[in-house]
């Protein structure tokens, strides 16, 4: 394990206790995720992708094997304020302006009030939401508050983001469009990024590393590391070496689906 | 608003109607006595502008009442005895203030065991049913109970109606915050733990601006309520000032015209409370979005 190492997995197990019986969520999850990387988690629903990235938030306890946040517990990590969150639905409160939204994270962890105006500035302009501070969630397209809400997780100079499923709930333009945004966010600020997603052309263009994930035990059928340039203009979509990785991905989601089958 | 008026201001109309019928039917008997033992025969409009105008009557007519709340009103407010010990401005500022404090204590009670049941687990599972057994116990027995209490303490007045009125307005209160405070979403609170939040963090960021709308719904229960508590409180001890002590005295003096000036007074001060309540809600809940 090199200091390069943001995230470490080893033998990572989550077995809930039901009505019906134990349910595995993650059964020997092993995986290394070095800074810098973009890593997409792609599975069915119920193969583990969002226990996973949740366990490396802290906000699930796993049952079995270690898990490793910038080289200390999860726990810690969260303590220390060590990632930003983004859920699949935004989230803003309705009695704070967009700019109080990004500021709430700020005011909890205690930041000076120059300090918050500065940063409230910086992360819009980041997203493409310059001028929006003022404004009401209620005035925003549901695209927008996503954008805002990518803001908030980025004000507080979190160098890992954990991103569950965060453009599920829009439509495909929006989509292809905040992929390209959060792409070049990437590029600009060089953050360590995981990212969950049932959206196999939306993990191949995002990622430079691919997981595969299937249900039942929920574990890691295949790692893929994406061959793509780190520059990606919408249209890489139509390469043969696009479609290539997808031909893997789906391959592998195929071959963990085969006990049902 | 003015959409509203024409369909108000119709059942009003027929409301007044039905009234001044009721008052017909419910005060003939009483007339047509009268007639027997004058030996005169009662005519149809006789019948009617004499039971809408008797000293005594079963069911008093509305613009009887509306003299007898001018009486004790207005005219005394021209003659500048407005607050003379038989207006009715007195009784019910008597009233009010009973109301009002009990409705500050209630609340204050209310909210504490809200955040008490939200915030600790073994009060979450004991409290409530305790709060609701409480409010079970007929309110008309337990009031006498607890003004002799009080008064053999030394603690009379104002204070142990505001009791009985913290008694009634609590509960609405309590529930309503409960479920106002629970009301964030799981991703909400999700979104509050990835920021290592603190519980105080979480409670007056997150928990209490979302409970605002149930709290709202609940003061104005609570107000309703409150009022109710302080007109009960006043029946006990010997009738001396409110509204309650004034239905009181009416009733012991078979002054009806009193009793019914005292119930539209005490209707208007709920109406005027409940609508203060409402209108603070729409301009908070405006500012804040709906939130």
């Amino acid at each position: 394990m090199s200091s390069n190492t943001v995230i470490s997995a080893r033998d990572l197990s989550l077995t809930f206790q039901t009505g019906d019986g134990p349910v595995h969520a993650l059964k020997d999850v092993s995986l290394e995720v070095e800074k810098g990387d973009f890593v997409s988690f792609i599975g069915p629903s119920g193969c583990g992708k969002t226990t996973f990235l949740r366990c490396m938030a802290d906000l699930e306890h796993p049952t079995g094997g270690s898990l490793t946040v910038n080289g200390a517990s999860a726990e810690e990590a969260r303590k220390s304020r060590a990632y930003g969150y983004v859920f699949q639905a935004a989230g803003l409160y309705p009695w704070r302006t967009i700019g109080g939204n990004i500021r709430l994270p700020l005011e909890i962890m205690g930041y000076a009030r120059d300090d918050q105006e500065a940063r409230v500035k910086r992360v819009l302009e980041l997203v493409d939401l310059a001028g929006f501070e003022r404004k009401y969630p209620w005035q925003l397209s549901g695209g927008m508050q996503q954008r805002a809400s990518i803001a908030r997780a980025l004000a507080f100079d979190a160098d890992l983001l954990l991103m569950d499923e965060p453009f599920g709930a829009l439509d495909e333009i929006v989509r292809d469009h905040l992929n390209e945004q959060l792409l070049h966010l990437w590029d600009r600020t060089n953050k360590t990024i995981c990212f969950v997603t049932h959206s196999i052309p939306e993990a191949v263009y995002l990622s430079t590393k691919i997981v595969v994930m299937s249900p039942r035990p929920g574990r890691i059928t295949d790692v893929i590391e994406s061959t793509l340039p780190r520059v990606r203009p919408l249209d890489i979509r139509e390469t043969p070496e696009f479609l290539d990785i997808a031909h893997r991905v789906r391959e592998g989601l195929r071959a963990g689906h085969s006990d049902d089958l | 608003m003015m959409r509203n008026l024409l369909p108000v201001l119709t059942i009003v109309a027929t409301l007044l109607a039905l009234w001044y019928a009721a008052a017909v039917a419910l005060n003939a008997q009483w007339e047509r006595d009268q007639a027997a033992r004058a030996g005169e025969t009662l005519t149809l409009p006789a019948l009617i502008t004499d039971t809408w105008s008797q000293d005594k009557p079963k069911l008093p007519a509305p613009h009887q009442v509306a003299v007898e709340i001018w009486n004790t009103t207005g005219a005394m407010v021209l003659e500048g005895r407005g607050f003379s010990k038989r207006s009715l401005f007195y009784h019910s500022w008597i009233t009010f203030s009973a109301t009002a404090l009990g409705f500050v204590l209630g609340t204050a009670l209310g909210v504490a065991l809200a955040i008490g049941i939200v915030y600790n687990r073994t009060m979450d599972m004991s409290v409530m049913p305790w709060v609701i057994a409480s409010q079970t116990i007929p309110i008309l027995a337990i009031a006498p109970m607890i003004i002799v209490v009080l008064n053999a303490v030394g603690i009379s007045g104002l204070l142990p109606k505001a009791m009985i009125s913290m008694y009634l307005s609590f509960f609405p209160v309590v529930v309503g915050m409960v479920k106002g405070l629970r009301s964030p979403t799981p991703m909400q609170l999700d979104q509050m733990r990835t920021w290592n939040a603190s519980a105080s963090q979480t409670f007056w960021r997150l928990r209490l601006p979302s409970s605002l709308p149930y709290l709202f719904t609940s003061l104005k229960v609570g107000m309703a309520a409150s009022l109710v508590g302080a007109i009960v409180g006043e029946l006990p001890t010997g009738a001396v000032a409110g509204l309650g002590a004034r239905l009181l005295a009416g009733s012991y003096y078979g002054q009806t015209i009193q009793i019914w000036s005292a119930l539209i007074m005490a209707a208007t001060l709920a109406a005027v409370l409940v609508g203060l309540i409402g209108l603070i809600q729409r301009i908070t809940l405006k500012r804040m979005g709906m939130a």
